[in-house]
């Protein structure tokens, strides 16, 4: 068996870290290697090093048994090697077939030939079962579309060794399912898979080898069939992780969220909630649970403020805020960990320090009479570096930017929980997370819940729902199509929910209600 | 490279790249790019290198009056890029803050110590208003900066120069009667160092107007949050931040400094208010000074003495045959390798690698 990629004591150093720290990493042809580690172990840095976007300190790369240099993604590109990054990098109002092509268009004469383009972008499509329409608009199409897009343009410009830096964060089950069976179709046809992922379940069911990193350095390589999650867990944290959530039965008090008859548009100005009406008691945790798309971001973006919406109610600690700005929410005890990190969580060009201040950087003891009090942010942020093992080079001073995806994440989640809000919106709170955090984040939430706050956990993890929740609610277009018992369900019954087969009646809008508050 | 270093570095290689360019250009319509030199260095300190002349301070004086206005200009172009907005309004409100300071140097009475900062508030004030009003449209209804911005500055104009002719009478349909002394910013000790160069108490307001900027921007609750919505306006948004708010206020603070660059020319260099034919090139200059001071008060405060001293430098490359407009093409070329800094960073990067092949590449 030979080695497609090879890569030799592999150092870089970033401000205050050295990010990766003498790694060896061979990756035999036609296999799919994962690779798995805490986050800001370095996996990101080491791919984009394979990838050309950063220069090693030290340390040498082999491809196909000969030395190279990959100076940058062109070079890279030219050994047949491709990336598909965590934040896609497509342009939102071209067509799939413009994106793909973008950079080495066909031309014939001065003009670009799209439709040659078009059809050979269809073939490549076809081939390895992609189904994506080469003349959709970006904008137009879903996340896992878009990554569908991102691997044809891998593949267009003849990618053998492709790079999958957290391809499942941004997927719902069944589009997770239906990449792995695109993974292995793709290793059918000759190519040469590295997956970046924090998924053991998804190691387990699809890679051939699993090399684990850990601060930096090199752990091991294990054949993924002699290995299971929990020994693989305990490799990459350096200790026995427990998958499931430690807790006492919730003990329910007054209903601090309670929503009524909401509708809400969505972006394509129907109807994306309808009707919908839900409560969140002290002390509880309700799950929401739906694929992705079926309104609930409408849901969370009118109980935080961040969209308009139709009509209805929304009752605070039965206070009506519906009309209420966003600020005046959060004045109240609403608390938010929003769904999208880099659009509403962070100001990346900012430091870890000034993004723990967002919500109160005009209050004491951050600021006095209007004018930053340096000490007391610095202070702040490393206790909460502290407190929620936020790894980054330059710890309060690191911006933002600098900071791997799951600490970006982490760094949300710490300010958040850290607020102690009565009634905590939470979505999606370990999309990027890796095992250790993941357990002590629901352990926090758990905390909250014995603190009498109300949770509202939006998640398209179904294991999370399920784990987390006392109650769960499930979604299904723009509806709320039943409540369950958390401890009382299944995932079969709670699949059927979400795919809209089956109805939990208890939940539909009794007539009471509306005669109450018409 | 750290971030650090690349802040300073950047901007002196693009100065350099431009002088350069400027050179070969010189060197290329026959001339000599010494001379060139020459005449720079005199702009800037009055040192006569040609024909070993000691200081002349008068020069100074000139070339400091030069940089003045333009660094207002520069910190009204960069607080409102500061919250992500692109202001091509300095024009307009430096002609609405020198009309405002006009009106109250020719219709109060009062003695230097009450008059003259009240025109110069005026003038802040003016500009504050005419800043604001963009900023108004961007918030409410979304109108973009730049479009209203530009409008606005012809609107200024205008409004200048029926304002002097009709109002405030014309004689000559050139200028208003001058100004009583107490509203000046004239000083005869200035102008006797300087050998009776134009140099005012101006450069006063214009340190103050540096100070107050760095210290909005970086040591206030406001500044965090104007920055906030520059960089990320939805997280602004999330976090419950006036996003509204704080883009008026942002423009009519950004209004307020080029409306004291018109109330620093109005009284300090001219003692008179004036029609002016088209514009003067004061907004354009600001957004280069801002550029080239990578939107920082030290930045801007350097780059507007550069771009200062190279124009007052034009008549002295005229008077040695170098087309005048060759300064314009060494500031434009210092703008644009600026501009280019990514492209120029990956030079430098490359250059250091090769250099230190080491494992030390990235650490500070
Ligand atoms: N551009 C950068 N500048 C400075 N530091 C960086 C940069 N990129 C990464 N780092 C640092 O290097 C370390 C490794 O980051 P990397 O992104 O490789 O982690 P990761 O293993 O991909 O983690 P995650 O699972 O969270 O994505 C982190 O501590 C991070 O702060
Ligand atoms: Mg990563």
């Amino acid at each position: 068996m030979s080695y497609i990629v090879e890569m030799f004591h592999i150092t870089k150093d970033f401000p205050g870290i050295r990010a990766n720290d003498d790694i060896t990493l061979q990756i035999e042809e036609r296999s799919i290697h994962a690779l798995l580690g805490e986050n800001g172990a370095g996996k990101s840095t080491l791919m984009s090093i394979l990838f050309g976007l950063y220069q090693p300190d030290g340390g040498s790369i082999r491809v196909r048994g000969k030395e190279v240099k990959i100076s940058d993604p062109n070079v890279a590109t030219s050994l047949g090697i491709g990336m598909v990054h965590q934040h896609f990098k497509l342009v939102h109002n071209f067509t799939v077939t413009e994106n793909i092509i973008l950079g080495m268009e066909p031309h014939k004469g001065p003009v670009i030939d799209i439709r040659t383009a078009e059809q050979k972008v269809e073939e490549i499509s076809r081939l390895y079962g992609l189904a994506v329409d080469p003349r959709a608009k970006i904008e137009d199409i879903s996340v896992s579309m878009q990554q569908r897009v991102e691997i044809l343009k891998m593949l267009y410009r003849d990618a053998e060794i492709l790079i999958f830096d957290e391809p499942t964060a941004v997927l719902t089950p069944q589009e997770i399912h239906e990449l792995m069976q695109i993974m292995r179709r793709l290793v059918e046809e000759g190519k040469t898979i590295l997956l970046i992922t924090h998924k053991l379940k998804e190691i387990k069911e699809v890679a051939d080898v699993c090399t684990v990193l850990r601060r930096g350095k090199f752990v091991g390589t294990v054949p993924v069939a002699d290995t299971d999650e929990e020994k693989m867990a305990e490799m990459m944290v350096g200790r026995q992780v427990s998958f499931h959530v430690e807790k006492m039965p919730a003990k329910p008090g007054d209903e601090l969220l309670r929503i009524e008859q909401l509708n809400v548009k969505n972006l394509k100005g129907v109807l994306g909630v309808k009707n919908l009406s839900l409560t969140v008691r002290a002390g509880e945790v309700l799950g929401l649970c739906g694929i992705d798309g079926n309104g609930q971001t409408e849901l969370v973006q009118a109980v935080t403020g961040l969209c308009k919406i139709e009509s209805g109610k929304i009752y605070l600690k039965d206070k009506d805020i519906t009309h209420l700005s966003i600020k005046e929410r959060t004045d109240r005890g609403l608390g938010h960990i929003p769904e999208d990190r880099q659009k509403h969580g962070l100001v990346l060009d900012f430091t870890m320090g000034e993004n723990f201040i967002i919500h109160n950087y005009y209050e004491k003891p951050f600021a006095n009479f209007g004018i930053l009090n340096k000490k007391a942010i610095f202070e702040n942020a490393e206790r909460l570096i502290q407190e929620f093992d936020v790894r980054s080079g330059q710890g309060a001073m690191t911006p933002a930017r600098a900071m791997s995806g799951g600490n970006q994440q982490k760094a949300i989640v710490a300010r958040e929980i850290d607020r102690s809000p009565d009634v905590f919106v939470v979505v999606q709170p370990t999309r990027g997370l890796d095992v250790g955090a993941i357990e002590y984040i629901h352990k926090r939430i758990i905390e909250e819940r014995d603190k009498n706050k109300a949770i509202f956990l939006v998640s398209l993890e179904l294991d999370e729902i399920m784990d987390v929740s006392d109650r769960i609610a499930v979604i299904y277009n723009g509806e709320i199509v039943g409540i369950v018992d958390a401890a009382a369900t299944n995932e079969n019954e709670l699949g059927l929910m979400m795919s809209g087969a089956l109805r939990k009646t208890r939940s539909t809008p009794h007539p009471a209600h509306e005669a109450v508050h018409a | 490279m750290t971030a650090r270093k690349e802040k300073i570095v950047l901007p002196l290689i693009a100065v350099l790249l431009g002088f350069v360019l400027g050179s070969l250009i010189v060197k290329l319509t026959g001339r000599s790019p010494l001379s060139m030199y020459a005449a720079i260095i005199k702009g800037f300190s009055g040192i006569d290198i040609l024909n070993g002349q000691p200081i002349n301070t008068r020069y100074i004086g000139e070339f400091v009056i030069q940089a003045m206005p333009i660094i207002l200009t520069g910190l009204s172009f960069a607080f409102a890029s500061r919250t992500g907005l692109f202001s091509i309004g300095a024009e307009g409100q430096l002609m609405i803050g020198s009309i405002s300071a006009t009106a109250v140097a020719l219709l109060l009475e009062a003695p230097k110590g009450i008059h003259l900062p009240l025109v110069l508030l005026a003038g802040i004030l003016g500009g504050a208003l005419w800043g604001a009003i963009p900023g108004l449209l961007k918030a409410r209804y979304n109108v973009h900066e730049v479009v209203v911005t530009i409008m606005m500055n012809y609107i200024a104009l205008h409004f200048n120069n029926f304002v002097i002719l009709h109002l405030f009478g014309s004689a000559d349909r050139v200028k208003t009667a001058p100004f009583p002394t107490t509203a000046l910013l004239k000083s005869p000790f200035l102008e006797s160092i300087t050998r009776n160069s134009r140099l005012n108490w101006g450069f006063i307001p214009v340190i103050l107007a540096l100070l107050i900027f760095s210290f909005i921007i970086n040591k206030t609750t406001f500044g965090y949050s104007l920055r906030a919505v520059g960089y990320n306006k939805e997280a602004a948004r999330y976090a419950g931040m006036k996003v509204s708010r704080n883009i008026v206020a942002s423009m009519a603070i950004a209004g307020a400094f080029a409306g004291l660059a018109g109330a620093v020319i109005t009284v300090g260099t001219f003692n008179f208010g004036r029609v002016i034919q088209s514009a003067e090139g004061y907004g354009f200059d600001g957004i280069a000074v801002a550029l080239v001071g990578g939107n920082e008060a030290t930045g801007i405060l350097l780059a507007g003495m550069l771009f200062g001293g190279l124009k007052a430098a034009q008549p002295l490359m005229q008077s040695q045959g170098i087309p005048r407009e060759i300064a314009g093409i060494i500031q434009a070329s210092i703008v644009l390798f600026v501009a280019m800094k990514y492209g120029i960073k990956m030079v430098i990067d490359k250059f250091e690698r090769k250099q230190a092949p080491s494992t030390e590449g990235d650490r500070v």
